[in-house]
């Protein structure tokens, strides 16, 4: 019997929405069972989401105070000890996931396919390569395999499952070496999560500074949009690290993806090739945003989000 | 104490990546290659962990084909102390990458590995990981701070949710992210100076690294191309366009 394993990703408290593309991903393999792992410190909230995601045969819910933050060095070898009873390990390709599942698979001895976005047969996935500007048909070798899963590339699994959820026991001495110190959220407010919003306001370099952020954001909260940025205006200080999208940071597939001030450098296009509809604003015609914006508009960004204001 | 640090030669950023038609690969051939942006950010970290007074020596590697000893003297001119060169004209993947970092580390001993959290050609994000597990080291990925206090490394790392600090015990493989630091330039005395370098070239059979199971590329072709839209004058055309599409 072939089945494969998700590792679910979560804060503790709820399921992150990764989890459901993941698993829509597994479903592809058309493989006889698909078992999601919560590793938690206290984790029945988040096993009960997990139970409700459509094509779930079993959640697995790991206890031990380890795993109260998702450190790869302890969950790796826990994840390791369920792996002999699958043909295949996914997670989601976002920074949980990349961190945690290349320590998985050296483990086991097994190369990784990253980003997996589309599932040809069980060993044969297409991923993508430069920034998305090529696309790679890869074969893993015969036996177990791990992979990453790029959430961009598929819809979540729907929410009607239930699936019975079983508490396991794994003994596996963890290691001493690594703390986990704390965590700092970016901020992002009650705005919707950049990886899940069905629309994404974005401002670049052109917005200028931290404080003409506060124009993005109020159009954002008008549409009910969740907020991103270029590395420049990232590096630049005017908005926290985790509002990047792109190559290096978040891979976005909203509905919606409107660009303010941004000028498309392919590291940047790499994180919204996915995007439904591309709205750019940008001063300079020449810009190469306008080269995959469904929409175009050469002007000033302020006046525009003004006027957008008006007209909303 | 010692530094290793890993700089992979790849297709340099600014370049338009050519699919071939053939479905083989990408054009290589005549195109500028660099040192992957994320590795010089490593170098750099690796200079001023050394500078700082809590390292002797930085060590770079590299395994490729021959011309990426242009890479290992750049980082030697940026001021490494010496070079690793695993020679070898096949395509290393991660797994078998991470086993050859592992081979050096056991030879040369670092205390410290810093890699660059992707190359930026396959994306792969996975050989500090893979080295730290084969090595049993902590690992600590995406790093944007690092911090070192005699045995142990605090390093904040940018993750989806914000900024996260883990504490770790040296040995440690570190991968770093974009806003970790920003490279010095290289001057070009210091590129005359690298040329008296020593640079060490090795192969993989003699650190006894065994191929392991990898993964077959069958084609690579280019993405489907999004449909150039259409400029409108005015945000009145634009809200219409919108709501057409039930957008807003
Ligand atoms: C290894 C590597 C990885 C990278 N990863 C990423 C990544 O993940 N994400 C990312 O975004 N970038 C990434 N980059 C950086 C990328 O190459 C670009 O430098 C960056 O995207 C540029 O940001 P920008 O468009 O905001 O800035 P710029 O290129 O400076 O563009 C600013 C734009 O704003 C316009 N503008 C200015 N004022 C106004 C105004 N008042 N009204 C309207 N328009 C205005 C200008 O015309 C210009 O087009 C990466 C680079 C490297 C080397
Ligand atoms: C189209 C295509 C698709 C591919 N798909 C896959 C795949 O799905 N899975 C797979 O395992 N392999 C794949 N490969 C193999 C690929 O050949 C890569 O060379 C290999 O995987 C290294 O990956 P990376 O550089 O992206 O590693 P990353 O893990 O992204 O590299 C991170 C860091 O490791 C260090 N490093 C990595 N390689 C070297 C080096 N040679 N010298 C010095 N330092 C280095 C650098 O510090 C680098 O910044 C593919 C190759 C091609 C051409």
């Amino acid at each position: 019997m072939s089945k494969v394993l998700v590792i679910a990703e979560h804060d503790g408290t709820n399921l992150n929405g990764s989890t459901a593309r993941a698993v829509s991903c597994a479903s592809d393999l058309g493989l006889d069972a698909i078992d999601v792992v919560v590793l938690a410190a206290d984790g029945s909230a988040v096993a009960e989401q997990a139970a409700k995601i459509s094509g779930v045969t079993n959640v697995l819910l790991v206890q031990n105070p380890a795993n109260e933050n998702a450190v790869a060095a302890f969950l790796a070898p826990q994840i390791e000890a369920l792996a002999a009873d699958y043909s295949h390990v996914l997670a989601p390709s976002t920074t949980f996931g990349k961190d945690l599942m290349p320590r998985v698979a050296a483990h086991l001895g097994r190369p990784q396919i990253s980003d997996i976005m589309r599932v040809e047969s069980s060993h044969v996935f297409d991923r993508p390569v430069y920034a998305g500007n090529a696309i790679a048909t890869v074969e893993a070798p015969e036996g177990l395999v791990i992979g990453t899963v790029r959430t961009a590339s598929y819809k979540a699994a729907a929410n009607e499952g239930s699936a019975s959820v079983e508490t396991r026991s794994v003994e596996v001495t963890l290691p001493t070496h690594t703390r986990f110190v704390e965590l700092a959220s970016g901020g992002g407010g009650d705005r919707p999560d950049l990886q899940a919003a069905s629309k994404v306001v974005s401002g670049g370099r052109g917005v200028g500074s931290e404080e003409n952020f506060k124009h993005i954001y109020s159009l954002a909260d008008k549409l009910g949009a969740g907020v991103g940025a270029s590395r420049a205006a990232v590096d630049a200080g005017f908005i926290p690290n985790d509002h990047q999208v792109g190559q290096t940071g978040k891979i976005i597939a909203p509905d919606l993806y409107m660009a303010f001030g941004i000028s498309g450098a392919i590291q940047h296009l790499a994180g919204i090739k996915d995007a439904g509809t591309i709205v750019a604003i940008n001063k300079d015609a020449d810009a190469p945003i306008f080269e995959v914006a469904d929409y175009g508009l050469v002007a000033d960004l302020f006046e525009v989000i003004e006027e957008l204001e008006k007209a909303l | 104490m010692k530094i290793l640090v890993g700089v992979k030669r790849v297709i340099d950023f600014n370049v338009r990546v050519q699919v071939k038609s053939d479905g083989s690969g990408v054009v290589k051939d005549g195109v500028k290659m660099s040192m992957n942006p994320f590795d010089e950010i490593a170098v750099e970290e690796a200079l001023r962990i050394k500078e700082a007074g809590n390292a002797e020596e930085v060590i770079v590697a590299t395994i490729g084909p021959k011309a990426c000893q242009e890479q290992l003297r750049t980082a030697l001119a940026m001021g490494a102390d010496r070079a690793i060169h695993v020679q070898t004209d096949e395509e290393v993947q991660p797994l078998t990458g991470a086993r050859i970092f592992k081979a050096l580390a056991d030879k040369e001993q670092p205390k410290i590995i810093l890699l660059g959290k992707q190359a930026i050609d396959d994306d792969n994000n996975q050989t500090a990981q893979m080295l730290g597990a084969l090595s049993h080291w902590p690992q600590a990925t995406f790093a944007s701070e690092v911090k070192i206090e005699g045995e142990t490394a605090t390093v904040i790392r940018e993750v989806d949710a914000g900024l996260e600090t883990l504490s770790v015990d040296l040995p440690a493989v570190i991968s770093v992210d974009l806003r970790l630091n920003e490279p010095r330039y290289v001057k070009l005395p210091d590129i005359m100076k690298a040329k008296r370098k020593p640079l060490e070239t090795m192969s993989i059979e003699d650190l006894g690294v065994e191929h392991v199971a990898e993964v077959k590329v069958l084609k690579t072709v280019a993405p489907a191309k999004r449909q150039a839209g259409i400029k409108v004058d005015s945000v009145a055309e634009l809200v219409t366009a919108l709501k057409e599409k039930g957008l807003i």
